[in-house]
């Protein structure tokens, strides 16, 4: 597919490392030729330098012959703009625009039509609406969805106390009472596979997949007693915070905002009537403490200065909060700061990235392609979510007869909405929903790449 | 310096290099050409040899680099290449000194087209065809065929672009279409098309099948090696024609005929670059052909002394070195013009050489601005070329690129001087001339009735190093030969 990407900053990047890798043809038009050298060094994509709501530079980028425009500058009415202009040099684009500013959120939907947008992504709310999921189940660390939210891969982390310490993994079943599947292990920092005979040990980082219904059963038989949160601090005040803060009050929650600047802390107390604004710097350990931070239920760091998230999570970790959530801009850091007492660690970024990247395999629509891909234990391992389809090899063979590749695991398979945790017996048919996680260096981009051919 | 990866990239090349050695050595099974044959055989088998020595010690070469890699490995993969490439010269005993033998190729591969034979015809078939073959190799580039051949990998495809701009010549190389590979492919494909009408049209014109495939990669690449011992002097005047047009259309930047295929024919003609090629073309034509009318034998008629100045200037300024009559007798004027031409040279992005017409469109624009600045020194002015703003640091490179271009003529001009054959100042200054600026034939002792042999083996050897700077636009061989890029701490 012929995409354009507008914006080369996080995301923009991001997006294009993702893509370039599947096989698209990508350009990118940015303002900057700095920022645009760079990519294309690392790269094999064209780039266009000059203002992207611009007809002649939307012209020199192809966007007559485009599939894709996506908008991720940072500003929203440059994004919207460009995605008229470019829609009106070809009516059969397609377009997805990063929109964060909160007024706008009603006139996007609304107005779609005439801003000719195919989706619209704001990450701000998207970062807000994991962090209430995450919320839901505290215990897990991180929860990716596949299969139209039937299956989950759910991250726990195995401390001192927990019943799964020192126990092999085909004694699992036994103690969770409820299927579920390992698939990846995060060990001093590297991810491994694990077959039957792995024994956990403290401090192991487990990605488990489980069918969504069996959450609470599996937290409740490990040992997480599941109480509900009902006070949430927040660190820092910008549009992530606004919309978490709305949800967590909507569904009942208390919630503290932290926030430095007297402005903003207004602006946030007019917004929402139910939540207590505070103003006071949160890098202040005894700002934290005269705010109870030992009295709540979860923090969750979310300011603009990743150093600081990772800092005031640290401290609630310190002060035995349960449940600590870190709110990460840059997400190239993720693999050192995971190892990192910071709780759960939320990027923007990478959520951005995966909802366009959903968009784009959809639109794709390649025989074989994957549906859904996330990336699992500090980015070392993926998951990937296929659909079997007629070209599949070896389908209704039982898996003990496949040659798989080095760190490949067939972590389940969902058959309409019966849910299988594969073993040797099991087998794959046309229309099931298989999903796939890679430890290694393979690329996956067909489910037939998974075979040793 | 990720030397692994270079390694990688070199052995492909020699595998490359020796699979287009194959043609002439068919031809010198054909021929009954015993020594060529033997010369082929054993330069197959050397290349074959250290390409797999490579490739086995480059296994689990790390595939990043960064542009200081891709200059290295551009200028590295032509020595080594033409140090192949000469084996048959050498191996069959056609060219005994190994000097001249590399002389020869690089010469071929360079697109230069300056040879140090004096009777080329007895080299045999096999070993003039893969002369002429060497100019249609050099002239797109063979990092660029490779880029167009090898399989896209994904992500680390990138880094590769260092290589394309170390290859292709012009002061801002980038892709036409996102993928380096297609873009790589663009640009063979319309190579081949273009060769492949030019030599349509030689058979037409009644080449010989051999000469006619000869001459037409001599001009795609802008080469200039001949097959006859008389240039292309005993041509058809039509074949002459059709040479004089293909050669100004290889001269032309590549990207003007993807324009083409892509129906922007507003943007190629409104193109500056392009324009003021074909102005200079014309004009120097038109004074040429008043300055030489019947002062040559072959110049009395009105048709003949046209078709010898459009054919000399087409040859000149694209680089080619190709030679109808020998100018060298021509009126003074006329050299003048002629070594105008070769400071000049052709397109950029094109196959041809010299300082390229985009750089005196450049260097010419921002004199006048400076030169403007210093009466309004608060007036603010830009430079544009087709209506864009052109990066200062564009003129900062395209001035640096000059200078060093001037350093590299005095130094080389100095020591070719030394000489003990104690040559002319023309001959010297021509003789650089044609090698920096890959044309092939000078004037007087170097002229297009003569040749290069008299030269001592350092001559050569520096005339070796200008036809690379030239080929390679300076800054590659620079990068090969500096202290600084092998240093391991800061």
């Amino acid at each position: 597919m012929k995409i354009i990407i507008a914006g080369d900053g996080k995301v923009g990047s991001m997006l294009t490392r993702q893509f370039s890798g599947e096989g698209h043809d990508l350009t990118l038009i940015d303002n900057n030729p700095e920022a645009l050298e760079s990519t294309i060094e690392r790269y094999d994509v064209m780039s266009v330098e000059g203002n992207c709501a611009s007809m002649e530079v939307l012209r020199n980028a192809g966007v007559e012959k485009a599939d894709l425009l996506i908008t991720a500058t940072g500003k929203d009415e440059l994004n919207l703009l460009c995605c008229m202009t470019a829609h009106g040099m070809n009516p059969n684009l397609h377009t997805i625009a990063r929109i964060r500013t909160p007024d706008y959120a009603e006139s996007t939907y609304s107005m779609r039509k005439t801003f000719a947008l195919s989706l619209t992504v704001n990450p701000d709310r998207q970062t807000a609406r994991e962090i209430d999921r995450l919320l839901r189940y505290p215990g897990f660390l991180k929860r990716e969805k596949f299969a139209n939210g039937l299956v989950e891969i759910v991250e726990i982390k195995v401390d001192a106390t927990s019943p799964l310490k020192d126990q092999p993994l085909n004694q699992l079943s036994s103690i969770t009472n409820c299927q579920i599947l390992v698939c990846a292990a995060l060990r001093e920092g590297k991810s491994v596979t694990p077959d039957g005979n792995f024994v956990i040990r403290e401090g192991d980082r487990l990605f488990v997949t489980a069918s969504a219904k069996n959450l609470t059963i599996l937290l409740r038989n490990i040992g997480y007693v599941t109480q509900k949160v009902r006070n949430v601090m927040i660190v820092g005040g910008g549009s992530s915070s606004y919309y978490l803060a709305d949800l967590l009050l909507k569904e009942g929650v208390g919630v503290k905002i932290v926030e430095k600047e007297m402005s903003r802390c207004e602006h946030l107390a007019e917004m929402l009537p139910g939540a207590v604004v505070v103003q006071g710097d949160a890098s202040l350990q005894a700002v934290l403490e005269r705010e109870k931070i030992r009295l709540m239920d979860a923090v969750i760091s979310m300011t603009g200065l990743d150093e600081l998230n990772v800092i005031t999570s640290i401290y609630a970790n310190h002060a035995k909060v349960p449940h600590v959530i870190t709110k990460l801009g840059r997400a190239e850091n993720l693999e050192i700061l995971a190892q990192l007492p910071v709780g759960s660690i939320v990027s923007p970024k990478e959520l951005c990235t995966n909802t366009i990247a959903t968009y784009v395999r959809a639109m794709g629509n390649q025989i074989g392609a994957a549906v859904t891909v996330h990336s699992i234990a500090g980015g070392q391992a993926v998951a990937i979510e296929f659909i079997v389809d007629a070209n599949t090899k070896n389908t209704g063979r039982p898996l003990k007869e496949i040659r798989l590749k080095k760190n490949i695991l067939v972590a389940s398979i969902t058959h309409g909405r019966n849910i299988i945790f594969p073993n040797g017996e099991s087998v794959f048919r046309q229309g099931d929903r298989i999903i796939i996680v890679s430890n290694g260096d393979a690329a996956i981009h067909h489910l037939n790449d998974i075979f040793v051919s | 310096m990720n030397y692994k990866i270079m390694a990688k990239i070199q052995s492909w090349i020699l595998i490359l290099e020796s699979a287009f050695m194959i043609p002439p050595l068919l031809i010198s099974i054909a021929t009954g050409d015993r020594p060529a044959l033997r010369g082929f055989l054993t330069a197959i088998g050397i290349s074959m040899a250290v390409a797999i020595v490579m490739q086995y010690m480059s296994r689990n070469a790390e595939k990043r680099f960064y542009a200081r890699e891709g200059l290295v490995c551009t200028a590295m993969v032509w020595i080594v290449m033409s140090a192949a490439g000469c084996l048959p010269f050498f191996v069959s005993g056609r060219i005994p000194s190994f000097v001249d033998a590399y002389f020869e190729i690089v010469s071929g591969f360079t697109t230069t087209g300056a040879s140090i034979l004096s009777d080329v015809e007895m080299l045999g078939k096999a070993l003039l065809y893969w002369r002429s073959f060497s100019h249609w190799i050099g002239g797109m580039g063979v990092l660029v065929f490779f880029l167009a051949i090898i399989p896209s990998s994904g992500r680390s495809d990138g880094y590769m672009l260092h290589i394309l701009r170390a290859e292709s010549p012009g002061p801002s190389v980038n892709k036409m279409v996102p993928r380096l590979r297609e873009t790589a492919a663009i640009l063979y494909i319309i190579y081949c098309g273009l060769t492949a009408l030019d030599i349509i049209f030689l058979l037409i014109g009644r080449l010989p099948v051999f000469d006619a495939f000869c001459i037409a990669f001599g001009t795609a690449g802008t080469g200039g090696f001949a097959v006859l011992n008389t240039g292309c002097a005993t041509y058809t005047p039509f074949a002459q024609d059709v040479t004089t047009i293909f050669m100004l259309l290889f001269g032309v930047n590549f990207s003007i005929y993807y324009m083409l295929i892509l129906k922007q024919f507003l943007q190629v003609v409104r193109d500056e670059e392009v324009r003021m090629y074909f102005a200079i073309v014309l004009l120097s034509t038109v004074f040429i052909a008043s300055n030489i009318f019947r002062f040559t034998p072959e110049t009395q008629g009105v048709e003949p002394t046209l078709r010898h100045s459009a054919f000399q200037v087409a040859s000149i300024i694209t680089t080619t070195g190709y030679s109808t009559v020998n100018f060298d007798l021509w009126p003074t004027f006329s050299k003048a013009i002629l070594i105008c031409l070769m400071f000049v040279g052709a397109c950029a992005g094109s196959t041809g050489g010299g300082i390229k017409v985009i750089r005196v469109l450049l260097l010419g624009k921002n004199l006048r601005r400076n030169a403007h600045q210093i009466f309004h020194p608060h007036e603010v002015s830009i430079v544009r070329v087709n209506g864009a703003r052109v990066p200062e640091q564009t003129l900062i490179n395209t001035s640096s690129y000059l200078a060093a271009y001037v350093v590299i003529v005095i130094v080389s001009f100095l020591i070719v001087s030394w000489d003990p054959g104690n040559f002319s100042m023309t001959t010297n200054f021509s003789a650089v001339m044609a090698t920096l600026n890959n044309i092939g034939p000078g004037f007087d002792a170097v002229g297009a009735a003569s040749n290069f042999g008299a030269y001592s083996n350092l001559s050569k050897i520096i005339m070796i190093l200008d036809m690379l700077f030239g080929r390679l636009e300076i800054f590659p061989m620079l990068a090969l030969m500096s202290a600084s890029t092998y240093k391991r701490t800061v």
